[in-house]
């Protein structure tokens, strides 16, 4: 059993969840609410790591990271660090990855807000940073949470990116999902089979836990 | 006061004006998609239309000066279509949050006003249709606004219960001080609640004026439509004897003094309720006046009021209607096929141009 990469994965969907829930929020409240032109490509384009093979985004997300690009050149200067094949460039690249489980949710909640309830906010004095906070964040809440858990699974399990730009270095960038594909190929299936195991039980928890959240919210 | 003109082309052309006085209630009434809700969102702040003047207490929209209040700065209470509760809220919450200085027991004196003591801390799911809408009207009241809106408040409950709302309604409202606009599509509810009336159709207001003097004396044909008049035929002004007449098929019919030329065809209304019956076994008062015989040609009863169709006699194909109470009916036997005779009372016919 791989303690480190199991550290590694865990690690980087708490980071990569919680950010994911301010980015999220903004991307998924500016394309309810917003009315600008490009709002059907800015939609398309968060959706598009749900239906590129991990492989492609990992490619590019490679290429973008290269230590000659602009992106990497600036964290060069700033961390003094490679972006690619480092813990925060796995970061970034699953922020990227799990963007469209966090902001579809969220925008399908903010979408069923019925807009009187704005307004109605609005007439009875409200300002708009109070009706968010007061009326549309609560009952947005259900979504809000499943994109969290969403990504925070989805970020768990992925493996194409990780291997694209993560590569396979222990306590840095091996996740559980890389060290379960290296012992199947290194005929280990009992340490395998554990691993899978925890990914198992860490996905019907989580997904358990959307359901009775909002199966329970549904109710009030 | 509030005044209000609107105009605009898109997205749905305006042409508005309106006045209602503190304390009164002004009914807008038009068909469907005529624009009245849209006037009350102008006046809300929730659209912002082309061009205009919308005063209150202050100026809160004023397309010359490029200015334009925000909803939460024009202190108005709203009451929406659907009422608009914040549902993850009870009751007490939801009015609450209305309150520039809230506080509790306001909230149990404005429920009290509504006659929803005692349901403070339930939910809005937990409430029936005609609760919805108190609590709305608590909420709107909630704000000490300067006028009250309210969009078509009665339409989301069944006919019982708002018969009941109405009721309270019209109790409140004497105790209500602003200028208050119900927006609604049913004249009968804005002939009972309201004291003024503005017909819109196309989003152009046609006639502001009185309930009474809209739906008795409309100044178009379009209004007397669109404010369902019954009896609406054509004539022509004669003079006979120096004294101008309405020549109305074969009869000849007294009218009030008139600026409208002899000679010219116009079309005139008489309402329904406005027609006097001959009683049968004794005179009865204004009988000399535009005297008509006519037969009964069918007679529908509706909550104590019959509506007697009639045609009248020669050869005149046309059926005119009279609203009387249901024991006038009984106590004079009125019948299908019977002759009756009536009076059209000169000061109830209307004369509109043509």
């Amino acid at each position: 059993m791989d303690w480190q990469a199991l550290e590694v994965s865990l690690k980087l969907a708490l980071v990569t969840s919680l950010s994911l829930l301010p980015i999220g929020l903004i991307l998924a409240y500016s394309l309810a609410r917003g009315k600008f032109r490009g709002k059907y490509l800015a939609e398309a384009l968060i959706t598009l790591p749900l239906v590129l093979p991990p492989t492609v985004l990992g490619y590019f997300l490679l290429v973008g990271m290269d230590s000659n690009s602009a992106a990497g050149k600036l964290f060069y200067s700033i961390t003094g660090d490679n972006l690619a094949f480092s813990f925060s460039g796995l970061w970034f690249a699953s922020i990227i990855y799990s963007l469209p489980f966090a902001v579809q949710p969220m925008l399908r909640a903010l979408e069923n807000i019925a807009p009187e309830l704005r307004e109605a906010a609005w007439c009875s004095g409200l300002s708009r940073w109070k009706t968010f906070i007061k009326i549309e964040l609560p009952l947005a809440w259900s979504g809000i949470l499943t994109g969290l858990i969403l990504s925070f699974c989805h970020t768990l399990g992925e493996f194409g990116v990780v291997l694209m730009i993560g590569g396979n270095i222990a306590g840095e960038t091996r996740t559980l999902s890389i060290a379960i594909y290296d012992s199947v190929l290194a005929f280990d299936q009992q340490q395998a089979m554990q691993m899978s195991l925890i990914l198992l039980a860490i996905a019907v928890i989580t997904v358990t836990a959307i359901y009775r959240f909002n199966h329970r919210l549904l109710r009030v | 006061m509030l005044d209000v003109t609107i105009k605009q082309q898109q997205p749905i052309p305006l042409e508005v004006q309106l006045q209602c006085a503190a304390g009164e209630m002004l009914a807008l009434v038009g068909p469907s998609g005529s624009g009245k809700t849209t006037v009350l969102r102008c006046i809300a702040g929730l659209h912002k239309p082309h061009q205009g003047l919308i005063r209150s207490q202050t100026t809160w929209f004023d397309s010359n000066h490029e200015l334009n209040y925000s909803p939460q700065q024009r202190r108005v209470g709203m009451v929406f279509q659907n009422y608009a509760l914040f549902p993850h809220l009870t009751v007490m919450q939801n009015i609450l949050l209305a309150m520039q200085k809230p506080q509790e027991h306001a909230v149990k004196a404005l429920l009290e006003q509504v006659h929803l003591s005692g349901l403070e801390s339930r939910y809005p799911s937990q409430l029936s249709g005609g609760q919805q809408q108190r609590v709305a009207l608590a909420r709107a009241l909630a704000r000490d606004p300067e006028v009250l809106l309210l969009d078509e408040p009665f339409s989301a409950v069944d006919k019982v219960t708002r018969r009941k709302l109405y009721l309270e309604l019209h109790a409140l409202r004497r105790q209500l001080s602003m200028p208050i606009i119900l927006v609604t599509h049913d004249l009968d509810e804005a002939a009972m609640l309201a004291d003024q009336m503005c017909v819109i159709h196309q989003g152009k207001t046609l006639q502001q004026g009185t309930v009474e003097d809209v739906l008795n004396r409309p100044q178009s044909l379009n209004v007397a439509r669109l404010t369902d008049a019954r009896n609406v035929f054509e004539g022509q002004i004669v003079q006979v004897e120096g004294q101008k007449k309405l020549q109305w098929c074969e009869q000849l019919l007294e009218i009030a003094d008139t600026d409208f030329a002899v000679g010219s065809n116009v079309y005139w209304i008489i309402a329904p309720s406005k027609i006097l019956l001959h009683q049968r076994r004794r005179p009865s008062r204004g009988e000399q006046e535009n005297p008509v015989q006519a037969i009964i040609d069918d007679m529908i009863t509706l909550r104590g009021i019959t509506t007697v169709l009639m045609k009248v006699t020669g050869h005149n194909p046309l059926l005119i209607q009279m609203d009387i109470p249901e024991h006038v009916v009984e106590r004079n036997q009125l019948q299908r096929g019977e002759h009756i005779g009536l009076s059209l009372l000169q000061s109830a016919i209307h004369l509109i141009e043509q």
